[in-house]
């Protein structure tokens, strides 16, 4: 067996040297009556040749096997993804080296994670991001977490009923065996977060906000901001789409405390929803509340410049049962990744891709307007927004999955069931304007 | 092989992406703009974001150049304890590159994801063999995500017995995870000492069981590299009172095949997919945390489960007593590809054989270097030893300074001052995918570096010598943390 490179030889030289006649009796010291008899009960090993026949056979049974045209998001977003990205992660220095503990040898590590962290508070307009979390609903629990440990006197956290589901599910996860408790904001008619409603909740920890929301739709953050100021609790804001702020006034701009956001859109393939990269944003205030690793700045002993992990006091491993989280491995690979294709497509290149994902996303609402779709929300969107589909549609849909290769909208009903007959579209800069034109014409 | 592998070589200095930021310049190759622009609110557009403007030439050898400053398991040994460094094997990257995978959308719907589930179905099928479990979520998207994963399923069991407990007992031998998992759970941490022969003792368990403990934590083999021969007995007692055993699985890679700890008595365990699968560790992630569960926990197990009908495979949702979400979608399915390529690669056999070389090496490494440094624990090991520097403290010679002399012959140190219950812990993991040829090279340089302690102390002091950065200042780093540039 390939990886294994032991020859007869070797094994008797060093069960000599090891003082065990038999490998078999290197298990001694577990009682018999423990030991597995007879083996495991798997598939024989397979050639690489084999093991390639399966895995295209199993890949060619999804969909995402064949050229298809993607106009659907919902927390995960086809982008073009530039082939430098992909040839400089996969190699074997980045990809195969252990966390940085030993930071004479991982500065490679090391300077690709501080200068993803210095990107990310750019694109966010916040003082401190993370070296990552694992995707943004966990990175979106543990914000949620610090406020509620901020807040001695509430034990109960707002959070937007407009948050991606999943995220709101996860955050209940987490917060079960607390005591804690979510409270949910309603939306208003135009599909964003009810600040008025907000306005009149009491004795709650922290306000968390998501734009754009899972409608798609841009919420007014600032306007969160002040009523947040007004209780003296925390404000968080999170996002599913990292490219908006290419586009759209930074969270941090708007005044967030806390961020927590989905940077999958960074040069990572969607791979049926994860891995993923969580991103993790704070204020200088709560940079000690913050969780997971912290890539810092320092020199070493002859004077020159280098990066170690820093302010490790806050985790599991020295904290233990006192640690504010309990993350050690995080997102890392996906955070090099995430730093490439920022540094590639760079302050040209990320306004330039935002703009088109908003230009196509009006053009698209607009087509399937004149096909016969309903607007529903009159609010600005960014690459995602919903519509009320004509009779028929739910059918068509369908279809034009199994046979053209057309994702047209994720059904919002099972989301909320009063949205019957609603779907969420998304465009990105990856659909043409003959690809939307031809998905005008096939639902008219 | 008389050569050490550590020799100097010409390498580049690289500043930070925005000291090579040029105005103008971009690396991308912008997509046609072929539909009209549509003007956002100025209300809502804000500046753009100030990113690095570079070429792509300037992108490629940043990145070139930063990999080249870093060692992973390609380079050479890298023999952590606990963190399992084994070989990645590269089609395991073919694999999980496949545009049926990569490409996939997790919202296109079942019907379209057929291959997706069918390989996570499989994959939880194979996870739960190799542990003994009826049941696996393939969910949390690394080991402490796991550890987290299984204390709500316990929690959540007490919870529905309609009496919560208040504690878990964690060994001193736990990694910190365990009782940070443990707190995010409103647990107390009831901490206990092994005995002295490095393992739990029943009586020490039995001590502190009772009626409000919700269970324990155990890692078998522990983190000395010891299997705890007494978790049966450990696991009737926490169960005559009603509690849970957690298996911490992050040191699999002894007993594959050979013990399974679905056997033993744990009612749930996490398994490191980064750790025994061959999985990548990136330089810190993405792992995966998959969970295996008895019969009676499998009700809490995390939503959506994946179910077989007949021959097709769908997510099943309506679980009233799950613990819920714990990811946005799925897990890290992109992880689970490389890993399920793994266990087809090695087949059952494969598997065992890994574990018992795995073994072999870590004692052929602990005979070889008795003598030369002091084993705390001088008893039989698994697939781990634990050194410390008891000898070179006469030189007044730590295990930093031993660690940081081994990168200058090439080697990338073991796990240092871990565990906490041995003081300047060195702890050698070799794995199964080291040769004799490297390992003897490795023990040869312990023994250069042991005499280098008594004979020349300086060398040790001072090293590493040959890397591009020497010792750095942490304490600086923590005073005034500068995070950003």
């Amino acid at each position: 067996m390939r990886y294994l490179p032991h020859t007869k030889e070797d094994i008797d030289e060093m069960l000599a040297k090891s003082g065990h006649p038999s490998i078999d009796a290197l298990f001694n010291t577990i009682p018999d009556a423990l030991q597995t008899k007879g083996g495991l009960n798997l598939p024989e090993a397979m050639s690489e040749w084999d093991l390639d026949s399966h895995m295209e056979t199993l890949a060619s049974a999804n969909i995402a096997c064949k050229d298809y045209k993607c106009f659907i998001g919902g927390g995960s977003y086809d982008h073009y993804i530039p082939s430098i990205v992909p040839y400089l992660v996969s190699r074997s220095e980045f990809a195969t080296a252990y966390t940085p503990y030993q930071p004479e040898v991982s500065q490679g590590t090391l300077q690709g994670i501080y200068e993803f962290q210095t990107m990310i508070t750019e694109l966010l307009g916040m003082d401190i991001a993370t070296a990552s979390h694992y995707d943004c609903g966990t990175a979106l629990a543990e914000c949620a977490l610090i406020a509620l440990r901020k807040d001695k006197k509430s034990n109960k956290i707002a959070v937007s009923s407009l948050v991606h589901p999943s995220h709101l599910k996860i955050i209940e996860t987490y917060l079960r065996p607390t005591g804690y408790e979510i409270v949910q904001i309603p939306r208003t008619k135009e599909g964003l977060t009810d600040a008025a409603a907000l306005g009149s909740l009491e004795g709650i920890a922290g306000v968390a906000v998501q734009s754009p929301n899972f409608l798609g739709n841009i919420e007014d953050l600032s306007a969160f901001k002040a009523i947040a100021d007004s209780k003296g609790i925390l404000f968080i804001a999170s996002f599913t789409e990292s490219l908006a702020y290419g586009l759209l006034k930074s969270p941090g701009f708007c005044g967030a405390d806390l961020v927590a956001g989905e940077g999958q859109s960074l040069g990572i393939a969607k791979t049926f929803g994860g891995p993923g990269l969580g991103l993790l944003a704070g204020t200088k205030k709560l940079m000690r509340t913050l969780p997971g690793r912290f890539i810092g700045k320092t020199k070493d002993a002859n004077g020159e410049d280098g990066y170690v992990l820093t302010l490790a006091t806050r985790e599991q491993h020295i904290k233990r049962e006192k640690a504010s989280s309990n993350i050690c491995s995080n997102n890392g690979l996906n955070a090099m990744t995430a730093a490439m294709y920022l540094a590639t497509v760079g302050k040209i290149g990320i306004r330039e891709i935002a703009q088109q994902n908003h230009d196509k996303a009006v053009y698209l609402k607009s087509c399937l307007e004149n096909a016969g779709f309903e607007s529903v929300f009159d609010s600005p969107f960014f690459n995602e927004f919903v519509l009320k589909a004509p009779k028929g549609f739910k059918e068509k849909r369908a279809d034009l999955i199994r046979n053209q290769c057309i994702f047209a909208g994720i059904d919002l009903e099972p989301y909320y069931p009063e949205l019957k007959d609603h779907y969420l579209f998304c465009a990105t800069e990856k659909v043409s304007k003959n690809d939307i034109d031809q998905l005008a014409k096939e639902v008219q | 092989m008389n050569k050490q592998p550590g020799t100097k070589g010409l390498i580049f200095n690289e500043p930070q992406l925005w000291e090579k930021s040029r105005e103008g310049r971009c690396a991308v190759s912008l997509p046609k703009a072929d539909v009209e622009r549509a003007e956002l609110a100025a209300s809502l557009t804000g500046n753009a974001p100030d990113l690095p403007q570079l070429s792509e030439l300037d992108v490629v050898r940043h990145y070139t150049r930063l990999s080249q400053w870093n060692f992973g398991v390609d380079s050479g040994m890298y023999p952590l304890g606990s963190c399992t460094m084994k070989y990645n094997p590269k089609t395991n990257e073919v694999q999980a590159a496949r545009q049926g995978f990569a490409g996939a959308h997790p919202l296109v719907g079942e019907e379209f994801s057929q291959g997706a589930l069918k390989l996570m179905h499989d994959l939880e099928q194979a996870l739960g063999e190799i542990t003994g479990f009826p049941a696996v979520t393939l969910q949390p998207a690394a080991g402490a995500h796991g550890e987290l994963a299984g204390m709500l399923m316990i929690h959540a069991f007490h919870a529905k017995k309609g009496k919560q407990r208040s504690k878990i007992i964690i060994p001193d031998t736990a990694h910190g995870t365990n009782p940070a998992s443990a707190s995010l759970c409103g647990y107390e941490s009831i901490n206990v000492k092994s005995g002295e022969k490095g393992i739990l003792e029943p009586a020490t368990v039995a001590a502190v069981m009772d009626e409000d403990t919700a269970g324990i934590m155990i890692t078998n083999p522990n983190t000395l590299g010891l299997f705890e021969e007494n978790i049966r007995e450990i696991c009737d007692i926490v169960h005559a009172k009603g509690g849970l055993v957690y298996g911490d699985g992050a040191n699999m890679n002894a007993i594959m095949g050979i013990v399974k700890p679905g056997d033993l008595g744990i009612d749930v365990l996490h398994l490191n997919l980064h750790k025994t699968f061959s999985t990548p560790h990136g330089g810190g992630g993405p792992g995966s945390g998959p969970v295996g569960v008895v019969k009676e926990l499998i009700p809490f197990l995390p939503v959506p489960r994946v179910e077989k009908e007949l021959d097709t495979y769908k997510f099943v949702t309506d679980c009233p007593d799950s613990i819920g979400k714990m990811h946005t979608f799925y897990g890290h399915f992109g992880i689970m590809v490389r890993a399920y390529a793994y266990i087809l690669t090695m087949g059952g056999e494969g598997l065992r054989r890994a574990s018992q070389l795995a073994v072999l090496n870590a004692n052929y490494i602990k005979e070889s270097l008795r003598g030369t440094l002091n084993l705390p624990y001088d008893r039989p090991c698994m697939h781990e030893c634990v050194f410390n520097d008891k000898y070179q403290k006469e030189n007044h010679v730590t295990t930093m300074d031993m660690a940081k002399r081994l990168l200058d012959y090439g080697f990338h140190p073991p796990t240092v001052y871990f565990p906490l219950v041995v003081d300047a812990a060195f702890m050698v993991e070799p794995t199964e995918t080291e040769s004799k040829e490297d390992i003897d090279q490795f023990i040869d340089a312990v023994k250069a570096i042991a005499a280098e302690a008594k004979e020349n102390p300086d060398l040790l002091k001072n090293a590493p010598l040959l890397t591009k950065v020497t010792r750095l200042d942490e304490v600086a780093a923590a005073r005034k943390p500068c995070l950003r540039g």
